[in-house]
């Protein structure tokens, strides 16, 4: 009776398991999802800020998290990928503790007593990463701010360097550098890995974008030692060229596979095509008011500008629609001499002080772009050059009229990317992409063109299940307040766009991921 | 007896059940064992619940039935395209049923019955892929219903009363698919809600052409759960004036307890009863789960279901094998009330057969113990729920996967005749 009762309890508990649901193709059983060719289970991704999902101006965990190399390694997951680890910030403020002039806090969309947005850094709380060493070894190698070379350079993230000023070092590297003298090549190398992705280029010229093309060009001075460039230039072709297969060669020493992405273009950012050439809207009641006096001031200076043979050059505000912004050309012919012989009669001793403020001035066109930064700026008074003017002897009330940015003042070259600067970025930018597919193409690695992505993004938006993503700022969602970095919905698409790239190369197969969970901006009002 | 009833009643206020759908079919020990069948079965006071018309045509003076069902469901769900996956952690469910009738006299039977038609209980793990429409859920209603019966003829009884409802509900969900605050945390909100209580009725006939076959038809009226005393929590919504406030606030909300059309019947042979039951439910008063804000500031929730009506077939047969012991086994075709594209992992229902057994031990003439137990097997099923709202946007958007479900129930009673 009691074995019966035994055996009735042993089926009953079969009974019971049997009765668990289960799928017929369960996805957690291997054989749906495969990795071909490759083998994910040592991934190491290298880059730069796009690597390291550095978002909204700073570098903070969940920006982390939502990394396209974070969030590949989940799905490489599913087909034999292995741990993904990260040298994650200390929280979700970002920037570093005490050095907040350098590395702020992050942005976030604060919303005005009127309800008008706009990105204001966090201070809800203070940032509370420091420089100390997480150790080495980490899968996410990006390293915010680094250009190709730096990828190669001996005491990149040597601590010694963040000493002294400018810093020879960069503290992102600092916290997971192996050694003072480790490159990040190095680092990553001496991980084996078996699969990698190579994001790098972007700040070589990226930089002197976002500088309003303040730098040098070396594709036009023809220096090729990066030890000799600034922050801001753009580096040599044949520089990026030849670090570029080095970090390659070093990658697939020891049969790693891995994909390299390309570098979109800088008219795919936000941080480029947000602000109008034309912003000063005569619906502006303040600067209505002043449009007739400013034609009246500009029109003896245009006069002069006919004179001397640059009508081109005028500078008119309209009382109907939207005019340019007044900018400073360097690539215009210096014409303050002449400007100031031609408009003494009118100025008097004043002048020469007049002809040097408009010797390279112009409105703005549709080929000029205005980088974000100088959203805050236009319209505003320029006070250290009203005080500048007044003690050149200028009167009070003409050096404030003299001294609006953007208006009177020509906004200066950090704010504006002329032509010839978007000509010099996008020549290197085709280099470069040349030489990555050059490279993808010789060694049989998968190239992702996120280019075409990014541009497609700018150019009527990538739709996925649920709505659109397009570069549109704060609303597109694609890209992180500060313009230039992407979301966490665009890191999916990226991530997306590599996966299509594994897939087709090495013949893997790997489930993809929705950009609808994947979030955009995150809005608070904690900030001062 | 009517104290016992009562203490049974207020310790058991958690009364929880399974998950797939809110209705939930084990209403009696007897009739679970044979598919759910009943409305044309006089066998035991569960006639309370299945056909009130019946309780005259018992044998006894007294009869007492009460039982208790553990019930175990699991959900799975998995989206092959975005390799991703989630099972339930479902606590286990115990729906009690308590029914007594008592003969007044030969043309008239008094009854009282207590019981948990409705209700389900759902907890994803909390920020699944779909926690933008559910993390957890938990439904529950008592029915608390005194009925009395009429036997107009040998051929022919009516019966019906009204029926208390006391209902209560907690539900968490995250609100969009991303909405977090600045570390992170998912926004979500729970609204919770207990005793509500409402009123619905229910009538019965009974028509036995002859003593061995009987046709039964019951109606259960739809009963509305209204909720405005109820409590919503926001959580986790980053600190701006363009998102919801954190804390609490109130809340109007409407859920319905769909009416149950049954018709049936019962043929006695020697020592076998056949049944068939058919049950249609009203479903399509389910049209949408509108979760109305206190504080304007909170959005508004509205959550399309638009439910169709849906048929059960119900089939069982009993075989009395010794004087002591009687054997049982159904059989049931349960159709789901979702439509396509309106699947929520709240209710994941689809078509689903269920099997069940049982039998009932004599311990003495008076006393009889039942025990039932029944297996539902729900069919994989691709499905998805097309009108989730993104809170920023306004847009609906998509959900869905893979979903299999089960649910497994054994249970126990006594039956008492006197």
């Amino acid at each position: 009776m009691i074995k019966n009762n035994i055996k009735y309890l042993a089926i009953l508990a079969l009974g019971l398991i049997a009765c668990e649901p289960e799928f017929d193709n369960p996805i957690d059983e291997s054989g749906i999802y495969k990795s071909g060719e490759a083998d994910f289970s040592n991934f190491i991704a290298l880059g730069n800020s796009l690597t390291a999902g550095f978002a909204d101006g700073a570098l903070y965990i969940t920006g982390q998290e939502n990394s396209f190399p974070n969030i590949l390694s989940k799905q490489f997951s599913l087909a034999g990928g292995g741990e993904f680890t990260q040298p994650l910030m200390a929280d979700n403020v970002g920037g570093f503790a005490g050095a907040t002039e350098a590395f702020p806090p992050r942005l976030v969309l604060a919303f005005g007593e009127d309800g008008s947005p706009s990105p204001e850094r966090f201070t809800g709380s203070s940032p509370s990463t420091d420089f100390s060493s997480l150790g080495a070894s980490f899968s996410n190698m990006g390293v915010p701010g680094a250009k190709s070379y730096h990828l190669v350079a001996e005491g990149y993230g040597n601590p010694a360097g963040l000493q002294v000023s400018p810093p020879a070092s960069n503290p992102y590297f600092v916290r997971f550098a192996s050694s003072a003298n480790a490159t990040v090549l190095g680092d990553a190398v001496a991980q084996n890995p078996t699969f990698f992705t190579l994001w790098i280029g972007n700040n070589d010229i990226l930089s002197y974008a976002t500088s309003g093309g303040v730098g040098m060009d070396h594709n036009i001075t023809g220096e090729l030692n990066p030890m000799n460039y600034g922050p801001n230039d753009i580096t040599n072709n044949m520089t990026f060229a030849g670090v570029y297969s080095q970090l390659v060669n070093g990658l697939i020493a020891n049969g790693s596979k891995g994909v390299l992405l390309n570098l979109p273009s800088v008219t795919s950012l936000p941080f480029f095509t947000t602000v109008p050439f034309a912003p000063l809207s005569p619906l502006n009641q303040d600067f209505a008011e002043q449009i007739p006096a400013l034609n009246q001031t500009f029109a003896g200076l245009n006069a002069a500008f006919t004179a001397l043979g640059v009508p081109e050059r005028a500078i008119q505000f309209s009382t109907t629609s939207a005019s340019p912004v007044v900018i400073k050309d360097e690539s215009l012919v210096d014409i303050t001499a002449n400007l100031t012989t031609a408009i003494t009669p009118a100025f008097g001793p004043l002048a020469p002080i007049i002809a040097a403020q408009y010797g390279q001035a112009r409105q703005a066109t549709a080929e000029d772009l205005l980088v974000l930064t100088s959203s805050g700026i236009i319209g505003q008074p320029d006070t250290d050059r009203v005080t500048e003017l007044i003690n050149l002897g200028v009167p009070a009330e003409l050096a404030g009229q003299l001294s609006v940015k953007g208006v009177s003042l020509p906004l200066e070259d950090q704010f504006v990317l002329i032509p010839a600067e978007q000509t010099a970025i996008e020549n290197a930018r085709t280099a470069y992409n040349a030489t990555i597919s050059a490279l993808a193409a010789a060694n049989g690695l998968a190239l992702y063109d996120v280019a075409s992505d990014l541009n497609q993004a700018a150019n009527g938006g990538i739709p996925y299940n649920g709505g659109i993503v397009t570069s549109q700022f704060v609303t597109g969602g694609g890209f992180s307040l500060d313009g230039v970095h992407p979301t966490p919905r665009a890191h999916a698409i990226v991530t997306n766009g590599i996966i299509g790239a594994v897939e087709s190369t090495y013949g893997a197969s790997l489930p993809s991921v929705n950009p609808a969970d994947f979030g955009t901006i995150t809005v608070s009002n904690e900030v001062n | 007896m009517r104290k016992l009833l009562l203490l049974i009643l207020f310790v058991s206020v958690t009364l929880v059940t399974y998950a797939g759908g809110y209705r939930v079919s084990v209403q009696g020990q007897r009739a679970m064992a044979m598919g759910h069948t009943g409305v044309a079965v006089v066998n035991s006071a569960e006639l309370v619940f299945f056909n009130p018309a019946g309780l005259v045509y018992l044998e006894n003076k007294l009869n007492v039935s009460v039982g208790v069902s553990g019930i175990f469901t699991d959900v799975i769900f998995q989206n092959e395209d975005l390799g991703i996956s989630a099972e339930t952690d479902n606590s286990i469910g115990t729906p009690l049923n308590i029914y007594a009738s008592y003969m007044v006299n030969d043309w008239m039977a008094l009854g009282l019955g207590v019981y948990t038609p409705y209700g389900s209980e759902v907890t994803w793990p909390t920020d699944w892929a779909g926690s933008q429409l559910v993390n957890n859920i938990d439904l529950s209603s008592i029915y608390i219903q005194p009925v009395v019966s009429f036997k107009l003829s040998e051929y022919f009884s009516i019966g019906g009363g009204p029926i208390f409802v006391v209902g209560n509900v907690e539900f968490n969900r995250n609100a969009g698919r991303t909405t977090t605050d600045i570390n992170g945390n998912r926004s979500n909100v729970t609204i919770e809600d207990s005793g509500v209580t409402n009123w619905g009725w229910s009538v019965g006939a009974m028509f036995n052409p002859t003593e061995n076959f009987h046709v039964g038809f019951s109606y259960r009226s739809e009963i509305i759960i209204e909720s405005e005393d109820g409590e919503a929590t926001f959580s986790n919504f980053p600190n701006s004036p363009n998102a919801p406030q954190n804390g609490t606030d109130g809340f109007v909300a409407e859920l319905p307890l769909p009416a149950e059309l049954t018709v049936g019947l019962s043929y006695e042979y020697k020592k076998w009863l056949f049944a068939f039951d058919y049950n249609r439910q009203y479903w399509d008063v389910y049209e949408s789960l509108d979760i109305n804000f206190n504080n304007p500031r909170n959005p508004d929730s509205s959550n399309p279901r638009n439910y169709k009506n849906s048929s059960v077939y119900r089939f069982g047969v009993q075989y009395q094998a010794t004087e002591k012991i009687a054997l049982r086994a159904g059989y049931y075709r349960d159709e789901t009330p979702v439509q396509p594209g309106f699947f929520a992992p709240e209710t994941p229902r689809n078509d689903s057969d269920g099997f069940s057994g049982g039998l009932s031990f004599a311990v003495t003439p008076k006393l009889a113990i039942d025990a039932s137990f029944f297996y539902l097997r729900f069919e994989e099923v691709d499905a998805s729920y097309d009108f989730g709202t993104n809170p920023t946007t306004g847009a609906r958007e998509p959900f869905g996967g893979t979903y299999k479900s089960s649910a497994f129930a054994p249970g126990i009673g006594l039956t008492y005749k006197m």
